[in-house]
Formats: structure tokens, C-alpha cells, sequence
């Protein structure tokens, strides 16, 4: 110890030491994030015993022994220990687009390239980029997709029935959010009203939506839907599906919504009020814009949640993503072992990809959000 | 207030316009242009899209000979895939026009579901696939089984009633999809598979080594398989009937899609009379003279439907040929 | 409106519909009339159409004999039992997956909501993945997975796994021990009911007694004592005076299968796995926000008086975090119920597939069933609420 206090340095000119080698490079990095204490290294051990365990024979029957070109079922027995990754590739173009025609498959890409574009400059664009994102989004766009989708206009008709795949996943997911968007407006702020009808007309509707199975309401909206009709009055099969997830997904928006105006400051409201500004001017004014902008992520986390739902649409017989990798392993060509598993897996990678994907974006934008808000 | 006024506005706008009132169901279909048949989600042999989406199966013809015979047109079908759960609700509530969809005819389903059997597409009946190491070689020793199936189905039923007719016991575990019949009867969770004879054939391909197990001799129920249409429209009932009918008298007289057209100018009065060449049969149910030549001429005759789709699956003819020819299909006389 | 108080002259008579007052009365009118408009539109519509259709309608169909087997049945049932019977079997098995599900997802989601917040870089990162992977997939993909990984993994009944020949495992399930009561063990469960209820009022005593004085007495020896060790003895006391007063049903392999004991069936362990490891994915995420809500500085000044690291965390962290997590937590809850409406893709016999599937296809009833159905899961969401609720209550900031 004393040695450095006699030593021959000036003050201030003492060359910086390195640091103790156990806290640098990668023996420092393993003893602070993996052995810092007695039971974080056994949990460690544990944890890479885990991996030992569960992720060789995941890579095996995924890369190794997989089959990847298949034509039949034949090539993919010859691999019992794999997934058969052809028959996925054979009937991929079925999965995305369902029963659609090929040769009109390209309206389905415009209409998905046309989607994409509207998010990015409604979830990226800035200022009013952002705005023509949103007017855009919700009037002109729904109709020249549908006239895309559906036809008429010159465009071969394709009926609904024959919509399928991701594609009618993504139908189902976006139509539900973007409808339940303006109800769950409606009915947050009903919740909120003072007038007790209302208010207890919005309760029962939120709760009673929220309190049974996304099932039961597809069942009734599909089969049961044309029994509580006229006689003769018959909605399109999706679209009664569509009705049921939107005015689900509504209930679940509008507590999503009620959590935004409860954070609102009261002084914005007395603030409108101070202005002069009647109910629905000081809502659509000063309330709403901010609301909506805070509770983004958690729409975001709704449509997650509504996007992971539509795989139910298989009970009432519409073929989404789901049911047309299920449907496919039903074909004689490909009735083998391995085809089912292979095709579940592959529909796991699909959602997480979607929904991952769509849960970053939801973070990221919770911090950029977060940082705005806090004083 | 605006915006909720508008809602409200366009809300009793619809139901307004909504009042339109119901016709027949033939009315229905043909100014739709279009058949509504409830098949099933995929039954290889019986109902089953390929991938280029299209329907084929022995159910699904009968679709179309149905929609050939009422629209003139047997591309004219909207199927709509049901699950065993769904099917009846659907028929009921109109959500199909006729439901073609392996269901076996029983008396509750057709006097108090609101539904109607037209009659037997398909004769099967309920078997029971083991393994063979199991070393059971008759539904008599199945007693204190595992035996997995289908939910929402006649089998059920029917293996509660035999195992309880025999004093035995078993475990019965019932799946919503055939997949995951499939799947966990292969992976030992039941020691039994049960469902009709032409769906354990059907699906007994996709087990891991089809040849290491058997389908036991008993068949335990009668599982007639026919389409249904709604109660109360007799005129429809009759066309589901006689569409049927038609079918299986054609393979009687030896009418087949390829021959229709020259069997047009045959000689026996009973061919011509089923092809709308003598008389007016067709005005009896509704339609014009050569509804079952169109509908013989989209999809062949019963013959040639169950060449074309059953065949593959590895069952024979037996009792679904007809009754001089040593099975039971009879349809009554064109006349 | 005001100045006309202030000044005190008649306010101007402003036209009924410009009236706050009365618009608010006349709107709300509206709405009740345009509800229940649309509702009574809805069922004389229903009614004359199942009339037409010739479909009946009444809650007749209940007593009439199911004539199907459960495979799950927690009370007396056969096929010849009526609809009711399997409806409230089915209920049961909801109930039962429902609740198991929320214990462990509870579990589940708090070690991996703290697991996140873990310094072990490794243990971070495999909590994070695990919560980012199943939040991220269906959860009827994750149901048919756990299915088939529990099926795959076990072996047959004839190569059971055993656990000194009383316990057993195979792909027909988990086979335990049943205990039979005798007569006498009665008394055995009175004591045990007796001693906790004595530790309890006892704890609450000593908790009163360490807030006025400061003093803390440690009761876990003597709480351990009475609960396990009192009632154990009594149990020798009997065996030795009076008999066994409990035996035990020990499942065997009688022909195909295990019979006798308790079993686990296969479908109920794969479908609560799968509840509560998608559910627990979800809790995780609330229970790590609701920690990091809680300020650093509650720590700190824990460490400050001295106070370790896992005290801290129970008496003083979790405390406070459970108020921002029980409310989302609720709606966990909620959701894990509604979910367990899946089991029916893997056979599970829960209140879908039995009365919404099976009894449904018989009887075709829908409207009945699908009504009774709904109210069922409404009725359990509400309870769920309302216990939540309380709960909340208790745990809620008390501001003085």
C-alpha cells in the first residue's frame, strides 16, 4: 500500500493502471452478468443445461433433417425425423391468398403494398404526412380496396368465399380495428358521460363483450346472425364475422380509449370548457387528439390480440391463415405424419413474425411517447 | 351528438331496408344465381378443397348435380365449409341451402332439428381401428380402452351404446378436427380410433406406419349419409330427393356423363323419362325437362361419383352398389 | 346561465332542445327507446323465425338423457345421465382449468416478471425470449403444441414411468394415490382446520402487537408446529388407538389401462400448461412494468435502514407494485377463462365442447344453448371482477 504513496510520480501524472483483469473483456462480462453471486451462477447452469437440452434436437428436425424439396408426401417420409418443409412451399401461394384466383392474385399484393404504404405514413410520417396517412386511411382507402378485393369496375368479380389465407387474416384484423376504432370512441367516452343512461347503456355493452368468448360471438354472428333477421335478409358470411370481431374488439378499444382520457390532465378539460368550447368541439379539439396519441400502444396491443383471434374464424368455416395450413394437411397428396406438425410450426413462425413485429413497434413508440409526457 | 345521430340514422336505415320478405328456396337460389352446400372442412373421398381450391368428393358432387339441375349450371356452388358443430345451426338458419356434409340421417335430426334427410348418399357404418400389437381381434375386447373420435358427431353415441350394451367400460376422447384424432391416436394417447369405415380409411394414411394397424370386423351402427335440406319447403325437399334418385336410376339403366347425349334418342321409355325426353317431370318439382340430364352430364352417375372419389380411398363398392348387383342402394322408379 | 344567477333576473327561456338539461333527458330517452327497440326487433324476428322453421324452443331438452360419455367427470355421471348432468360436469371442468390455470399462470408470470429485471444476463434474456415468444403466437397453435410435446414425451400405459409403484405417468395421464377418509379423520381435519384458524387470529394479534411495540416474534416455528406436526401425531394417536382413518386407493394397469387412484388427464395437463404459460407471458410483462413503477428510491432507502435485499423486495416493492399490476391482472384472469373455451381442439371436456359442442349437435338448440353459454362466462368474468376488485381494494393506497 504505501509503495504508491512514496512512488516516484508527480501528482496528477500517475498513468491510469488498467483495471483488474476479472472485471474486463469477457471474464469480467461472464462474472458480472452470469456468476456475480452463488445462486446467479447455479441459475445460469441451469439455464444453459436448458439450452443443451431443447435447442440441438430443435435444429435437427428443422435444418438438418428436414425435408426441404418435396413433391408428395413420398419424399417427406423418406425424412421421418424432419419437418417437410415442401409441402409449406407447394402450397404456400394457398396460405397467403386462400382460394383467390392466381391470376388475380396481383390485386391482393396491390392492396397489401397500398396497406403498407398508409401505416408507415400514418405510424412514421410526420405532421402532415401523418394526416393524409389518417383521411387517406379511413375514407377513400377501405373503398378502392374493396373494389380491389372484390371487383366490379371492369375487375373479374372474386366472392368471399373464395378470399382466404393471410390475406383474409389480415382482412378480418384490419377491417376489425379500424371499424372498432370510432365505436370504441363512442362508447369510452359514453362510459365516461354523467348521463346515467348512457353511461350504464356503455357499461353493459363494454363488459358484456368483454366477458364472453370470442367463440360464442363468431357462432352466433355467423350461424345464428340470419335466425335474429327478417325473413329473406342475408348478410355476406364475412361479413357478419367481421361485424362480431369489430364490435368485440370495440369493447376492448373503448377501455383502451377510457385509459387515455382518464390521463388526461383535468385542467385540458376545464381549459376547453374555459374556451368556450361545447362537448364535442372540446373533445374532437383538445381531448381526443391527445388521448388517442397516448393510448397508440395499447391499440397496437389490441390489434396484436385481435390479429392473433382471427385463427377462431376456423370454427365458423372461413379458411384464414390457419385454417388453409390445416385445410392443406388434409389433402390426400400430403396425408403424412410429419405434414402436420410441420405445417403448425410454420403457422407459429408466420404469427410471431406478424405479431412481433407489430409489438416492437409498440414499444418503441411507448418511449417515444413516454419521454413527451413526463415532466 | 352529430356523429351519434348518424349512427343512428344509418342504423334504422338498414333495418328498414332489411325487410324484404323470403320465397321458396328454389325461388331463392336461382335469383341468387347460386347453391349454398354446407360441406365439411375437409373429409378426403367425401369433401376435401385441393390446392388449387377447388371442392371434389362424392358430397361435393352431389352438390353439383344439385346446382346443375336447378341453375343449369353445376359450377354454380358457393361451398361453405362447416364444422360438425355448426352444420345443423347453419341449415337451420338458412346460412346454406342444402347440407351435403357426411351426415348420417337419424330420427332426432330429421324431426326435431327443423331439418330434412333427402335421403342415403352413401351407406357406411361405424368401425374401430387398433394397433395391431394391441392383439384385440374383435370389438368385444376393447373393454377398458382408450378410444379416441370426433365430438359433435353420431359416434359418440354409438360407442357409449355398444360399450354399454357389452358391459364394457372405456375412455372416450372426443377432438373438434380429424387432424388431432389422428395425431393423438398415433401418438398411443388412445388405443382405439373410431369413426365411420370410409373415415378410418381415409385417414388411416396419414398415421405414422399404416400398416401396423387393422380395422377390427364389427361395425357397430348403421350410418346412412345423406344431404338435408330445411323442413317446411317440400318443393326443394322433392328436387334434393329426386336429384339423388336420378343419380342412382342412371346407374340402373346404364346413363353415364359420357353417354347422356345419346342416350337422349334410347328406346326404353324410363330413360326417357328421366332425360326429360317424354313428358313433364321436370314441372312437377319446379324445373324444366332436362334437369337430370344436366346433372348426369356434370357429374356422371352414382357409379361414376364413387369411382371417381371413394375408389381411391381403397373401399370397395359393398353395400353402396346397387341392389341387384348385391348392394342395397334402391332408388324408387322414374315414373 | 351564470351572470342570470348572479344578477339574479329570470334566466332567458332557451328552447327545450338548446337546454342542456333536457337534451341530456330527451337523448338518454332516445337511446333507451332505440335499445330496446332493436332488442324487441331482434326477438320477434327470432321468434317467428324458429316458428317457420319448426325449430322448438324451451329448456325442456335438459332433462332428457345425454346418452354420451365425458371423459372427465369431477361428479357422478354416465350416458344415461341427463343434459343438465353434463352441463354442470362441464362447468365443473372449466371451472377447474380455469383455476389451475390462474395459480400457475400467477406463478409463472411473477418469477418471469422478476426474472426480466435479473442481473444474470442469461436469465434476463431466456425471461425475455420466453415472453416475447408466446405472447407472440396463438394461443391454439401453443395448445396443440403442448398437446402433442406431452403425448410425444410419454410413454404408453405398459412402460408407465413409476414412482415407487404408487405414483405412475404415461401418455393416458398422471396417476395418483386417492385418499379414502375413514371414519375417523374427521378429527384429523377438524385439528388441521382448527390450528390454522388459531395461527391466523394469532398472527394478526402479534401483528398488532409489533406495530404498537416495535418487538417482532417469529411464529413460523410455532405456526409449522401446530399445523403439520399436531395433526400428524393425532394421526399416529388413531392409527395406533382406533384403526387407519386414512387408506389409500393405489392405481394399477387392469387391461389396457390404469384404473383406481386419482388420474390427470393428459389433455387437462397440456391444456393448462398451455393456459398458463401463454397467460404468464402476459402477467410477466405487468408484474416487470409494475416493479419498475415502484421508485428506485423505495430501494434505496430500504437499503439505507438497513433492511436485506429479499425483505425489501417482499415488504416493500411488491407491495407497492401489486397496485399497478392487479388491475391488469385482472383482465388476465378474465382473458385466461375466455380462453379455456379452446379445449375443445384437444379434447378437453370443458362447457364449449360438451354443451356448446356435443349437446348442441344433439339437440339443436343453439339459440338456448348459445344463451346459456354466454351468461355462463359472463357470470364467471363478473365474479373474477368482483373478487378482483375487493382484492384491489385491500392493496390500494391508503392515503391518510
Amino acid at each position: 500500500m504505501g509503495q504508491f504513496q512514496t512512488s516516484a510520480y508527480a501528482p496528477g501524472a500517475h498513468p491510469d493502471l488498467p483495471p483488474p483483469p476479472s472485471t474486463v473483456g469477457i471474464v469480467g462480462w461472464l462474472r458480472t452478468n452470469l456468476f456475480s453471486s452463488v445462486f446467479n451462477s447455479v441459475l445460469t447452469i441451469l439455464a444453459i443445461f436448458l439450452l443443451l437440452v431443447a435447442v440441438p434436437p430443435l435444429l435437427d428436425w428443422s435444418i438438418f433433417d428436414a425435408a426441404w424439396m418435396a413433391e408428395s408426401k413420398d419424399d417427406c417420409l423418406k425424412n421421418p425425423d424432419g419437418a417437410c418443409w415442401g409441402f409449406v412451399t407447394s402450397r404456400f401461394g394457398q396460405f397467403m391468398y386462400g382460394f383467390y384466383p392466381s391470376a388475380e392474385r396481383w390485386r391482393v399484393d396491390l392492396v397489401g403494398v397500398l396497406t403498407v404504404l398508409l401505416i408507415g405514413m400514418v405510424l412514421f410520417g410526420k405532421g402532415k404526412i401523418r394526416g393524409y396517412g389518417v383521411l387517406i386511411f379511413l375514407a377513400p382507402f377501405p373503398v378502392a380496396a374493396f373494389i380491389l378485393l372484390y371487383g366490379g369496375v371492369g375487375l373479374t368479380v372474386v366472392e368471399t368465399n373464395q378470399w382466404g389465407g393471410m390475406m383474409l387474416t389480415l382482412v378480418i384484423a384490419v377491417t376489425g380495428i379500424t371499424a372498432s376504432l370510432p365505436l370504441g370512441v363512442l362508447l369510452a367516452l359514453g362510459r365516461r358521460s354523467n348521463m346515467p343512461i348512457i353511461r350504464n347503456l356503455c357499461v353493459i355493452f363494454i363488459e358484456f363483450w368483454r366477458g364472453v368468448p370470442l367463440i360464442t360471438i363468431l357462432f352466433m354472428a355467423s350461424v345464428m346472425f340470419p335466425l335474429f333477421m327478417p325473413e329473406g335478409v342475408n348478410f355476406n358470411q364475412l361479413l357478419r364475422a367481421l361485424i362480431g370481431v369489430a364490435l368485440f374488439s370495440a369493447a376492448y378499444m373503448a377501455e383502451v380509449i377510457r385509459g387515455g382520457l382518464q390521463a388526461i390532465p383535468k385542467g385540458q378539460y376545464e381549459a376547453a370548457s374555459a374556451l368556450g368550447l361545447g362537448y364535442w368541439q372540446s373533445m374532437r379539439l383538445i381531448i381526443l387528439p391527445q388521448a388517442l396519441t397516448i393510448v397508440i400502444p395499447g391499440i397496437v396491443n389490441t390489434f396484436i390480440g385481435l390479429f392473433k383471434d382471427t385463427t377462431l374464424v376456423l370454427i365458423i368455416g372461413l379458411i384464414d391463415f390457419l385454417s388453409a395450413v390445416n385445410t392443406g394437411t388434409q389433402d390426400v397428396k400430403w396425408s403424412a405424419f410429419t405434414v402436420p406438425m410441420t405445417a403448425y410450426v410454420f403457422a407459429a413462425i408466420v404469427y410471431f413474425i406478424f405479431c412481433f413485429g407489430m409489438s416492437r413497434y409498440s414499444i418503441s413508440l411507448e418511449k417515444n411517447l413516454a419521454t413527451g409526457h413526463k415532466q | 351528438m352529430k356523429t351519434f345521430l348518424k349512427t343512428t340514422v344509418a342504423g334504422a336505415a338498414a333495418i328498414i331496408i332489411a325487410g324484404a320478405a323470403q320465397a321458396a328456396t328454389l325461388d331463392d337460389i336461382k335469383k341468387a344465381g347460386v347453391l349454398k352446400c354446407g360441406v365439411s372442412q375437409g373429409l378426403p373421398g367425401f369433401s376435401n378443397p385441393d390446392d388449387k381450391g377447388s371442392w371434389a368428393g362424392i358430397d361435393v358432387d352431389y352438390c353439383k348435380a344439385l346446382a346443375a339441375a336447378v341453375l343449369g349450371d353445376a359450377g354454380k356452388v358457393k361451398y361453405v365449409p362447416l364444422s360438425a358443430k355448426v352444420r345443423f345451426t347453419a341449415l337451420q338458419s338458412g346460412e346454406v341451402d342444402v347440407l351435403s356434409r357426411n351426415t348420417t340421417w337419424t330420427f332426432t335430426r330429421d324431426t326435431n332439428l327443423g331439418i330434412n334427410f333427402v335421403g342415403i348418399l352413401y351407406y357406411d357404418g361405424q368401425g374401430f381401428m387398433v394397433r395391431k400389437k394391441l392383439g384385440v381381434k374383435s370389438a368385444k375386447g376393447l373393454s377398458g380402452t382408450a378410444v379416441c373420435t370426433n365430438t359433435g358427431t353420431t359416434t359418440e353415441l354409438n360407442v357409449a351404446d355398444y360399450f354399454k350394451a357389452n358391459g364394457m367400460k372405456s375412455k372416450l376422447v372426443a377432438f373438434e378436427h380429424a387432424n388431432e384424432v389422428v395425431a393423438a391416436y398415433d401418438s398411443g394417447r388412445c388405443d382405439v380410433y373410431t369413426t365411420d369405415r370410409s373415415g378410418l380409411a381415409a385417414q388411416r394414411t396419414k398415421l405414422k406406419d399404416p400398416n401396423e394397424h387393422m380395422v377390427l370386423p364389427e361395425i357397430i351402427s348403421k350410418e346412412p349419409l345423406g344431404p338435408a335440406v330445411r323442413q317446411g319447403d317440400d318443393q326443394f325437399g322433392n328436387i334434393g330427393r329426386w336429384v339423388l334418385n336420378a343419380l342412382i336410376i342412371a346407374e340402373e339403366l346404364g346413363v353415364t356423363s359420357k353417354n347422356v347425349d345419346q342416350m337422349m334418342s334410347s328406346k326404353s321409355a324410363e330413360i326417357q323419362r328421366l332425360l326429360g325426353v317424354k313428358g313433364k317431370y321436370g314441372s312437377y318439382i319446379g324445373l324444366d325437362a332436362g334437369w337430370a340430364a344436366r346433372a348426369i352430364k356434370a357429374v356422371g352417375n352414382y357409379g361414376e361419383m364413387y369411382d371417381r372419389n371413394v375408389t381411391p380411398l381403397g373401399l370397395a363398392r359393398g353395400v353402396n352398389n346397387l341392389w341387384n348387383k348385391g348392394g342395397i342402394l334402391y332408388a324408387p322408379p322414374f315414373r | 346561465m351564470a351572470e342570470a344567477a348572479v344578477t339574479g333576473s329570470k334566466p332567458d327561456r332557451v328552447a327545450i332542445l338548446n337546454d342542456p338539461r333536457w337534451r341530456s333527458i330527451i337523448f338518454q330517452v332516445v337511446a333507451l327507446v332505440l335499445v330496446i327497440t332493436i332488442g324487441w326487433y331482434l326477438v320477434t324476428n327470432t321468434q317467428a323465425n324458429m316458428e317457420k322453421r319448426n325449430i322448438g324452443f324451451g329448456l325442456d331438452f335438459l332433462s332428457i338423457p345425454a346418452g354420451f360419455d365425458i371423459i372427465q367427470t369431477l361428479i357422478p355421471y354416465t350416458s344415461s345421465s341427463s343434459y343438465s348432468q353434463a352441463f354442470f360436469v362441464s362447468l365443473i371442468n372449466t371451472l377447474l382449468v380455469a383455476i389451475v390455470g390462474i395459480f400457475f399462470a400467477t406463478i409463472l408470470g411473477f418469477i418471469a416478471g422478476v426474472a426480466r429485471l435479473s442481473s444474470n444476463w442469461l436469465i434476463k434474456n431466456l425471461a425475455a425470449v420466453y415472453v416475447e415468444v408466446f405472447r407472440n403466437v396463438p394461443l391454439l397453435l401453443q395448445i396443440f403444441f403442448w398437446y402433442h410435446a406431452v403425448l410425444k414425451t410419454l410413454p404408453g400405459p405398459r412402460q408407465s414411468l413409476s414412482m415407487l409403484e404408487i405414483f405412475f405417468l404415461n401418455n393416458r395421464g398422471v396417476y395418483l394415490p386417492g385418499p379414502q377418509p375413514q371414519g375417523s379423520f374427521w378429527i384429523i381435519c377438524a385439528l388441521l382446520v382448527g390450528a390454522v384458524i388459531t395461527m391466523v387470529v394469532w398472527k394478526k394479534r402479534e401483528d398488532r402487537r409489533q406495530e404498537l411495540t416495535g418487538e417482532r416474534r417469529d411464529l413460523f416455528g410455532i405456526g409449522l408446529g401446530l399445523i403439520l406436526v399436531l395433526p400428524m401425531v393425532a394421526f399416529v394417536v388413531i392409527w395406533q388407538v382406533a384403526g387407519t382413518p386414512l387408506t389409500w386407493d393405489i392405481p394399477t394397469l387392469r387391461g389396457f389401462n390404469f384404473g383406481g387412484g386419482i388420474e390427470i388427464l393428459p389433455e387437462l395437463l397440456s391444456l393448462v400448461i398451455a393456459l398458463s404459460v401463454y397467460t404468464g407471458a402476459f402477467i410477466a410483462e405487468n408484474v416487470r412494468s409494475g416493479i419498475q413503477a415502484v421508485s428506485r428510491g423505495q430501494t434505496e432507502a430500504a437499503f439505507a435502514l438497513g433492511i436485506r435485499p429479499g425483505p425489501t423486495m417482499r415488504l416493500i416493492i411488491i407491495p407497492q407494485a401489486l397496485r399497478v399490476i392487479i388491475p391488469p391482472l385482472t383482465s388476465q384472469y378474465l382473458n385466461l377463462t375466455k380462453n379455456s373455451s379452446l379445449a375443445v381442439a384437444i379434447a378437453y371436456p370443458d362447457l364449449v365442447a360438451v354443451f356448446m359442442g356435443t349437446t348442441l349437435n344433439q339437440t339443436g338448440r343453439a339459440v338456448e344453448i348459445v344463451g346459456i353459454t354466454m351468461g355462463i362466462y359472463l357470470l364467471l368474468s363478473l365474479l373474477t371482477s368482483v373478487i378482483m376488485n375487493w382484492y384491489n381494494a385491500r392493496v390500494a393506497l391508503v392515503e391518510r
